[in-house]
């Protein structure tokens, strides 16, 4: 017999954040099912030649992204992987960091002011193919977006586990001759192998729900996907059995893919860390080493040039005039204070979650964990299944009759923001925490540490660094963020992703990369302070 | 000064535990109060298991488990009389010397004037005074135990759980360690259980010692004699040959 004694307290909160996160998805299939059923009709009728157009077209950019994305990525993963030293190894691998953390919008911007129609590489296209050039948009656009997303996120991926390959291993294939195909066969395809498929299946879970990239660069029917569709349904034609017939294909979808990545054992918040360089014997002959870098030029070239090109647009714009507007001046307001609170709201729901889940695990022994410990656990990363277009679209129906539907923006906003941020920030505490409480827990047992005292005195001392790394990591997710904004932004509420987007659809382009340029800095700064805070440990020396 | 305190007995009265899928265990034992003794037996012969059971980090499925004339098997550890050092994790490594021994007194760290004054006290005895405000990772191993010492000085509970405390120091300051608790011993005459492994340990501070062997206790008599080979066959086969020649 084991028994909670001080347990308790922890396991209330993890179930009131559980709660909490009910209440938030549950809402929205409420709001989407009191509408299926008062107009099924339609909703039925909406099953039509274009909601069919619309998913073929959602699977088949999420899986050309995906192909696109993961080969290349293999040819840079395992360049990286055979040259563990040479000068700009670090910078390539901090570079493709960078793009996780850029906002959806910035980069779409970044791709345009590089290959649109009037971007920078414009003339160059032009004279290659003897035309003027059109810009990319439509699926092409779309395509470099998701790679330029997805290659370094699946090369990082792959590299750490062409990382975990035994240093004897590389010393036995350099003494034994081999080259680089037989290393390839030998050495590295059997890790890849194995991490392949959950790499595969998780950029292609990125694609299918990408929402941001697909609203920027798709155009028109010819290149929407769910995600959009869902969104124009409601903000332009105001179509809610469409919208519902829609987002039922959706999560249908979503929940088959997290399905298959759950059974492939895949992580759904991928892996921001660094992978350290090793001292490896790893000698590769030259012909090898001129291919492996040509391929990290190209690799460089291809994720530096929408960056590189949103910074010299962005420096192009009268930033000035902008700085002093009062629009960009509320919409910035706006922006911090709602993802500041989604990013504390988000910190808040982690550590519930997280001490539950371990109080939980304490109290059970030896024996298999009950469905609520897993749900504290697992539980809290399905609310990906559900993305956020499809849970802004539910509380939008369901909200109408309340009233004004855009005066519940913020709190929208900050509830939806803070939900999706929520998997990245169990990530970062639980770690810290479960360590502590390895250590603590029978001394503050034994010494009748609880409640409140517990948590100033022994808890949050092992916290605060990596809460602060989960709040700075959750606001610059949420302060980037196109999704349920552009569902419920309006005059009176605009962030500025929103504020970004009107002045992209109002060809005012100028402004739009001025926009990007700082809140790129905004994200990125942000970013850099979250893994900073994240790699400097705290004074935990085993006592 | 400290007044001297007394120890309480310990009883455990058909204890019957066992860890999901694990062994049956079975305690019967009665430790008269102020007394010292050794708890010897192989790994995961249930040595830690039986002091836990006492401080109440495990409870029984059935069994009683009595400090001095009280039935506690039902509360929760920071209400019995006992307090408890392992051998690793005695100490937060966020808060200092001070702090550590403090919470002893108050698991909130709101300390009243007596109480800081009994804390420096206990720092000054076990040896530690000008390290008060040291971090546990600025001290050695012997170091932080002493702390641990310390804030059972201030807890001045009647009964004292040693769970193999000193298994990671060396050989000379394993013996000022255990000289350290016998000085405890003497200044609070609170009941001592210490598991270990040392027999040398054993016949420093205790007389009496109890062998544990595959979930209960397996024979129980006066520490000189087991190490002079007058025990249990099984005992011996666990000494090995490193019975002490005296």
């Amino acid at each position: 017999m084991r028994e909670v004694y001080s347990r308790r307290g922890r396991i209330y909160a993890g179930m009131l954040a559980l709660l909490a996160l009910g209440v938030l998805v549950l809402g929205a299939f409420v709001g989407l099912g009191q509408e299926a059923l008062q107009s099924w009709h339609g909703a039925v009728s909406a099953f039509d030649g274009y909601l069919l157009r619309v998913a073929r077209f959602t699977l088949l950019q999420a899986g050309l992204s995906t192909l696109l994305s993961v080969l290349p990525a293999i040819l840079v993963a395992r360049a990286l992987a055979r040259h563990p030293r040479f000068f700009g190894r670090g910078f390539i691998l901090q570079l493709f960091a960078v793009p996780l953390a850029l906002p959806g919008i910035v980069a779409a911007l970044g791709i345009l002011a590089l290959y649109g129609r009037a971007g920078f590489l414009a003339p160059f296209l032009s004279s290659l193919s003897g035309e003027r050039w059109q810009g990319i948009y439509g699926l092409s656009g779309i395509l470099v977006a998701h790679v330029f997303f997805n290659l370094p996120l699946a090369a990082r991926l792959l590299l750490a586990a062409l990382e975990t390959v035994p240093a004897d291993q590389w010393k036995l294939s350099a003494q034994l001759g081999m080259g680089a195909g037989a290393t390839f066969r030998l050495v590295e395809w059997p890790v890849l192998r194995a991490a392949l498929p959950g790499v595969a299946t998780l950029v292609f879970m990125v694609c299918a729900v990408s929402f941001t990239v697909v609203l920027t660069l798709g155009g028109g029917p010819r290149a929407t996907t769910l995600e959009v569709a869902i969104y124009q349904a409601l903000r332009f034609d105001f179509d809610p059995a469409r919208a519902i017939a829609l987002t039922l294909v959706q999560v249908a979808l979503t929940a088959l893919i997290v399905f298959v990545l759950f059974q492939l054992g895949a992580t759904m918040t991928a892996d921001a860390s660094l992978p350290a360089a090793p001292r490896r014997s790893v000698f590769p002959r030259p012909a090898e080493t001129s291919f492996n870098f040509g391929v990290l030029l190209l690799a460089l070239v291809f994720v530096a040039g929408p960056m590189a090109a949103t910074v010299i647009a962005g420096l192009g714009a009268d930033l000035p005039r902008l700085a002093g507007e009062r629009a960009v001046l509320d919409a910035t307001a706006t922006s911090l204070i709602l993802a500041g609170l989604a990013a504390f709201l988000c910190l808040l729901l982690s550590i519930a979650l997280v001490m539950a889940r371990r109080s939980l695990e304490m109290s059970r022994g030896g024996r298999r964990a009950r469905l609520l410990e897993r749900l504290t656990d697992t539980g809290a990363s399905m609310v990906l299944i559900v993305p956020p277009i499809v849970i802004g679209a539910g509380w939008f129906i369901l909200l109408r009759h309340f009233g004004d539907v855009f005066a519940f923006a913020p709190l929208m906003v900050v509830a939806v923001n803070a939900a999706m941020a929520l998997p990245f920030t169990m990530r970062a505490i639980r770690p810290a925490y479960d360590a502590a409480s390895a250590r603590h827990e029978k001394l503050c047992l034994a010494l009748g540490i609880r409640g409140w005292s517990r948590f100033r005195l022994v808890d949050w001392p092992a916290l605060r660094r990596p809460a602060a790394t989960g709040l700075a990591f959750a606001m610059a997710l949420s302060l980037g963020d196109l999704g349920v904004i552009a569902l419920f932004g309006s005059d009176r509420v605009k962030t500025l992703p929103y504020l970004l987007f009107e002045r992209m659809g109002s060809y005012r382009t100028a402004d739009a990369a001025g926009l990007a340029l700082f809140l790129g800095i905004l994200c990125l700064g942000l970013m850099f302070i979250a893994t900073y805070w994240g790699k400097r440990t705290p004074d935990g020396s085993a006592t | 000064m400290v007044p001297p305190h007394k120890g309480a007995s310990v009883k455990l009265d058909e204890v019957r535990f066992a860890y999901p899928g694990g062994q049956a265990m079975r305690f019967d034992l009665l430790v008269p109060a102020s007394e010292i003794v050794a708890l010897m037996g192989p790994s995961g012969s249930g040595k830690s298991t039986l002091l836990n059971l006492i401080a109440g980090f495990e409870r029984p499925g059935s069994g009683e488990v009595l400090i001095g004339k009280a039935d506690v098997t039902r509360l929760p550890p920071f209400q019995r009389p006992v307090s408890m050092v392992f051998q690793e994790n005695n100490l937060f490594s966020h808060l200092t010397v001070e702090q550590n021994v403090g919470l002893g007194r108050s698991p909130s760290l709101r300390l009243s004037q007596a109480d800081r004054a009994a804390v420096n006290e206990a720092i000054v005895k076990t040896g530690l005074a000008g390290k008060e405000k040291r971090l546990p990772q600025a001290l050695s191993g012997g170091e932080r135990q002493r702390v641990a010492l310390a804030r059972v000085l201030v807890r001045q509970r009647p009964v004292l759980l040693l769970d193999e405390p000193f298994a990671s120091l060396g050989p000379a300051l394993r013996d000022e360690m255990l000289d350290l608790v016998a000085e405890l011993h003497r200044e609070q005459a609170m009941t001592i259980l210490m598991a270990t492994h040392d027999p040398h340990d054993a016949e420093r501070l205790s007389n009496r010692l109890v062998f544990v062997e595959n979930g209960t206790i397996a024979a129980s008599g006066a520490t000189s004699e087991f190490l002079a080979g007058k025990g249990p066959a099984a005992f011996a086969r666990y000494l090995g040959e490193r019975r002490l020649s005296r």
